[in-house]
């Protein structure tokens, strides 16, 4: 049993709240510089020149990438050889959110109920998903999601005979109906299997894998780059104002699910994509 | 075509952008979204007036990253404005001529553009830090208790922009 104290995942929180939330990972960084180097249209160019010089800025300056630096989601693996101590832990993590976003200079984009809508001015609660898995660390994903893309998600609840041809066309229909409102390039996560909320989990996650590392199932990797091929055909383009560059990457993560069901749920991010993980 | 516009601007002004046209503003923009737009909205239905006046106005459809010191703002980028498409032709109808946010509208938004001659501007969603650097002031000037949501007024210098839709109505979308 190794001890782990609670505050050193919340400081730990803290710090990566604020780094994720101004400098991205390097694959989605060399997303935006390729796309930069190959995008055919002219205004299109210009944004992502725009977008390339305002991660510079972000960096430099520690302006946030984006002014809506989200809600925090949080993926906390833990290995049942874990004891944590000092405290609860859903407290513990919150408390890291509270102080990232408030010593950080980030918005505070959460509200205490979906009907009243009171600004809870700290961010917090962040919503936290947690693994019970082998071994002996703790592994931290922080991934803060904006919501002009997140909006645009969607849960397709597919029959059966719907098949490949069925997940294929509701990536396409989720992805030309975000258009313009979730900034693209984007990043599109997706959920085949599994339940009804197994397959969002899924998609969720998917958004945190990096951009270019494909799954290990072969016809999910094929799936993936076929998907990323045609939605970069659908001429929406950087800031929907057309190009080759409409997405950056297409993650798809696949569970087994019920004879009667096929689920898919479509995770649309930006090219904000913010994801971090550390290991305790 | 690049353009330098001055904010505010009158029908006029508005009646000669295009939909495509590159525009670099300088001037005053007032900043309202969901919240302050809902209850800019409620304010009217009591016959109160709203917290400036909106006549020839552009109004910027965001909510900024907290300012650190020294600084007059903090990440500046544009939500999404369809959000705000049930509020919008209401104050279009009250002499609004300019709107920057990004995203698809509604018919009913297209249909007040054009009665009033309103340019819908994109900026470019996720470029914050790039267009805070345009903004040389800001003032939260009305419902402070909103926080980030609260109505603001901007002086900005060459905030770079797209004409999305124009008032004749031309859509790049
Ligand atoms: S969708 Fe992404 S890039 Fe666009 S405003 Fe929201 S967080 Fe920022």
């Amino acid at each position: 049993m190794r001890e782990v104290q609670v505050e050193t995942i919340r400081d730990a929180i803290e710090e990566m709240c604020i780094s994720v939330c101004h400098e991205l990972s390097d694959d989605m960084k060399q997303c935006l510089y390729k796309a930069y180097d190959t995008e055919t249209s002219d205004i299109g160019k210009k944004i992502l020149g725009q977008l390339k010089e305002n991660l510079d800025i972000a960096k430099e300056e520690m302006i946030p990438i984006c002014q809506d630096t989200g809600m925090a989601v949080i993926f906390l693996k833990v290995g049942q050889d874990v004891h944590l101590m000092g405290g609860d832990i859903k407290d513990a993590v919150n408390e890291g959110v509270r102080r990232g976003y408030t010593k950080g200079y980030l918005r505070k984009s959460v509200v205490a109920d979906p009907i009243e809508r009171v600004n809870t001015k700290d961010n917090t609660p962040a919503v936290i998903h947690y693994e019970i898995v082998p071994g002996d660390k703790v592994t931290v994903t922080l991934a803060p999601k904006g919501f002009g893309s997140e909006n645009m998600s969607r849960v397709f609840m597919l029959k059966p005979a719907d098949g490949i041809e069925g997940v294929k066309n509701a990536i396409l229909t989720a992805v030309k109906d975000a258009g313009p409102n979730a900034c693209p390039p984007m990043v599109v996560g997706v959920g085949v299997g599994g339940t009804f909320e197994k397959c969002a989990l899924m998609a969720k996650e998917a958004l945190t894998r990096p951009a270019g590392v494909h799954s290990d199932i072969k016809y999910v990797k094929d799936l993936e780059e076929e998907m990323l091929t045609k939605i970069n055909e659908l001429d929406i383009g950087p800031a929907g104002l057309g190009g080759v560059t409409t997405a950056f990457a297409v993650n798809i993560n696949t569970y087994p699910t019920h004879i009667a069901g096929l689920p898919v749920a479509v995770n649309i991010c930006c090219h904000v994509n913010r994801h971090i993980t550390k290991e305790i | 075509m690049d353009k330098h516009i001055t904010v505010p601007f009158d029908r006029s002004v508005s009646e000669s952008l295009k939909a495509g046209d590159y525009i670099y503003l300088s001037g005053t923009v007032y900043v309202a979204r969901d919240a302050a737009h809902k209850r800019m909205t409620e304010a009217l239905e009591k016959g109160e007036d709203l917290p400036f006046d909106i006549k020839d106005q552009t109004i910027y459809y965001m909510g900024p990253s907290p300012a650190r010191e020294g600084r007059v703002i903090g990440s500046a980028g544009p939500t999404t404005a369809s959000r705000m498409d049930k509020y919008a032709p209401r104050l279009m109808d009250l002499g609004q001529t300019g709107m920057i946010g990004k995203g698809k509208r509604t018919e009913a938004v297209k249909d007040a553009m054009i009665r009033n001659g309103v340019t819908y501007f994109a900026a470019v969603g996720g470029a914050g830090a790039l267009l805070s650097k345009c903004i040389t002031a800001s003032e939260v000037i009305a419902y402070d208790d909103l926080g980030t949501e609260a109505v603001r007024k901007l002086t900005v210098h060459d905030f770079p922009v797209i004409v999305v839709m124009d008032c004749h109505g031309n859509s790049l979308y």
